[in-house]
């Protein structure tokens, strides 16, 4: 790991002024993804600013009904906050699903919706990556590419976003409250948070330098009864995801009223399915429901050589999603 | 002179009945042991022989621990509270916690499996959560309360899920049950406490002590990987741990008429 200055700061005023005066500054969350890419030298801050312990772990009301999260919480005291658990089960369910105990005892809000992708080749430095090193090519594109994206890529990046936390936001809605250097607040809709790789892949998502996350603001509770987290993975615990869904619905007289629907492991930001979406409100929920939703759900995908199969399996995931949602009060 | 300093100038004459008998212990007599102390490098009798010594023969209590390192880049200083000690440090700002432990302390319980969070070997508690050290920067650890696998015991007496794991053969070279049995602790602590895991059904329904099934353990325990897949072992450990019910024997010999039996089934 290559040698850098570490600044304990002690309020996130403090955070963002030691951003702004320093050389090659990074934020430290929990460190569980960071830490990692500076081991494999793929990250290579000169200046680390611990932000983990800054007093941002409330889980608060807010006037409109919905919950503020703290950035600095961490994963498993928001999943396993009463108030989560009661009002958002669908983000609790999503939040178990990743990583183990150990990791989101560390992890924290602000730098999970933050964690990087996976692909294999943007964390060997020996091979071209475009998010990595801007200009060296993609090694993905046209080599191992079984777990890259099939929705929104482009030429230059065909890379996913790794978190689950981040589908099931997308599904509820959500906005994200940052610190900008200049001391004011900022707030970024959910689904305009994170990018889509177009020429500029080494951008993850549209915060700008310096800016801190202080907060994760839910929208008014939605799903509460009909809710499920399907997550496809390699092994039954402890992996990524392949293609996962968060899948919520509203019910009313034997009609869906409001559906909530996103796709993890299939694009470079949380894949909300909001013509799917859409479809659904108004039907009576039964499967043919689901499958016609499936179909649209996954009508634009462009697969790459070797990951044609997560069409069927995103098709087959949708309908199963709902389905167990449905489950949970019938 | 600190003691490890002291140490570092042994010679034959001066070793104590204990060191020699550790000495012996190891198969090294005579003309070898002195060829051997002879060759000892200050760094490698330190690494040596913290894994033969408790940490106090090493480091007295009390006692400023290690001499400072030379060519500490970004040098900070920390406070740390392990296993209900303080240890002042001086560090590099990349420290890992787990270095700190086993390379500046002498605690050589909790193991480094990959150094990327992938195997939960470096487990340890930090304020009562478990959490991989070898993903923590020391820096970060000030003021924070650290159990390691060596805090666990109550002087002889193990703690109940150290006894589980002897008692059920929770492991076969050991390489991964001091991370086991850390993250088997907290486990148990936050069953106590009611927090969820991703098999838990109905969680809405908020309750404490939630009962482990083995598939409970599975998921819950997924952060720890064995390469010696001792994993049943395990599982029937913590659930003694938690039930104080002894888990008894899951297998028998086959009878001759069921081997007959599964002969016919071909
Ligand atoms: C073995 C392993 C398996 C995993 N499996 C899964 C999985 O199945 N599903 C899943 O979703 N995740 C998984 N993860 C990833 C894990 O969830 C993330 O690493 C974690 O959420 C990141 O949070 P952190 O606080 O540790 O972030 P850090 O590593 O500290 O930071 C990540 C990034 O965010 C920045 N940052 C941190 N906090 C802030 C802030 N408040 N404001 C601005 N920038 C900030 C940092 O500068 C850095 O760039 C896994 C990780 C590991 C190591
Ligand atoms: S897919 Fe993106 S992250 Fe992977 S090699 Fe290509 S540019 Fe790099
Ligand atoms: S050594 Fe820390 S998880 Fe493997
Ligand atoms: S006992 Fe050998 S790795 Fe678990």
């Amino acid at each position: 790991m290559r040698p850098f200055n570490y600044i304990a700061s002690t309020s996130p005023a403090d955070a963002v002024a030691a951003n702004a005066g320093n050389p090659a500054p990074h934020y430290l969350g929990g460190g569980t993804n960071l830490i990692d890419l500076m081991k494999e030298d793929v990250e290579r801050p000169e200046t680390l600013i611990e932000v983990a312990s800054l007093d941002r772990k409330e889980v608060e009301r807010t006037a409109s009904g919905g919950l503020r999260l703290g950035a600095m919480l961490s994963n498993t005291e928001t999943a396993n906050h009463p108030d989560v658990r009661r009002d958002y089960p669908l983000l609790t369910m999503t939040m178990l699903a990743a990583a183990t105990e150990q990791i989101r005892n560390m992890a924290t809000n602000g730098g999970n919706l933050l964690q990087r992708t996976r692909c294999p080749y943007f964390y060997e430095t020996s091979m071209p990556c475009n998010k990595r090193e801007p200009g060296s090519g993609c090694g993905a594109i046209n080599g191992m590419n079984a777990l890259h994206a099939i929705f929104g890529w482009s030429e230059s990046c065909v890379a996913t976003n790794p978190s689950d936390m981040n589908i099931a936001l997308a599904a509820i809605g959500a906005t994200v409250e940052v610190l900008q250097p200049n001391g004011n607040s900022r707030r970024i809709p959910f689904a305009d948070f994170h990018r889509l790789p177009g020429d500029e892949p080494q951008r993850d998502n549209n915060l700008a330098p310096g800016e801190l996350i202080v907060g994760i603001e839910l929208d008014p509770p939605k799903f509460s009864d009909n809710y499920y987290y399907l997550k496809i993975r390699e092994r039954s615990s402890y992996a990524f995801a392949l293609v996962s869904v968060a899948a919520g619905m509203q019910l009313e007289g034997g009609r869906i009223t409001a559906a909530g629907l996103a796709m993890g492991g299939v694009s470079h930001k949380p894949w909300k399915l909001t013509a799917a979406e859409e479809y659904l409100v108004g039907k009576a929920p039964e499967t043919a429901t689901f499958e016609a939703a499936a179909e649209i759900a996954m009508r634009d995908a462009r697969p790459l050589e070797e990951n044609e199969y997560k069409i069927e399996m995103g098709r087959r995931a949708v309908v199963r999603a709902l389905q167990q949602a449905l489950d949970r009060t019938a | 002179m600190s003691k490890l300093k002291e140490w570092q100038h042994k010679s034959e004459e001066d070793l104590s009945d204990d060191e020699k008998k550790i000495f012996n212990d190891l198969g090294l007599f005579g003309d070898s042991r002195r060829k051997f102390l002879g060759k000892l490098s200050a760094a490698s009798l330190s690494i040596w022989a913290a894994s033969n010594f408790k940490l106090n023969a090493l480091i007295p209590a009390g006692e400023e621990v290690p001499p400072a390192l030379k060519a500490l880049l970004n040098e900070l200083e920390v406070k740390l509270r392990i296993n209900e000690e303080d240890y002042t440090l001086n560090i590099d700002s990349r420290t890992s916690l787990l270095d700190v432990l086993r390379e500046r302390l002498g605690l050589t319980g909790s193991k480094k499996g990959c150094g990327h969070g992938q195997c939960g070997a470096c487990t340890v508690i930090i304020d009562g959560r478990r959490k991989l050290s070898c993903l923590t920067l020391a820096a970060t650890c000030g003021d924070k309360e650290i159990t390691t696998v060596e805090g666990l015991a109550d002087g002889e007496n193990l703690h109940k899920v150290q006894a589980a794991f002897v008692k059920y053969d929770g492991y076969q070279c050991g390489y991964c049950t001091p991370g086991q049995i850390c993250s088997s602790v907290a486990l148990l602590e936050e069953a106590k406490r009611g927090e969820a895991s991703y098999v838990t059904e109905d969680f809405k329904d908020i309750r404490e002590n939630i009962e482990l099934s083995e598939e409970e353990i599975r998921e819950r325990m997924s952060g720890n990987l064995c390469r010696c897949g001792a994993y049943n072992n395990i599982v029937m450990a913590i659930q003694e741990s938690q039930t104080g019910e002894d888990q008894g024997t899951k297998w028998s010999f086959a009878t001759a008429e069921e081997m007959e039996e599964a002969g016919k089934a071909k």
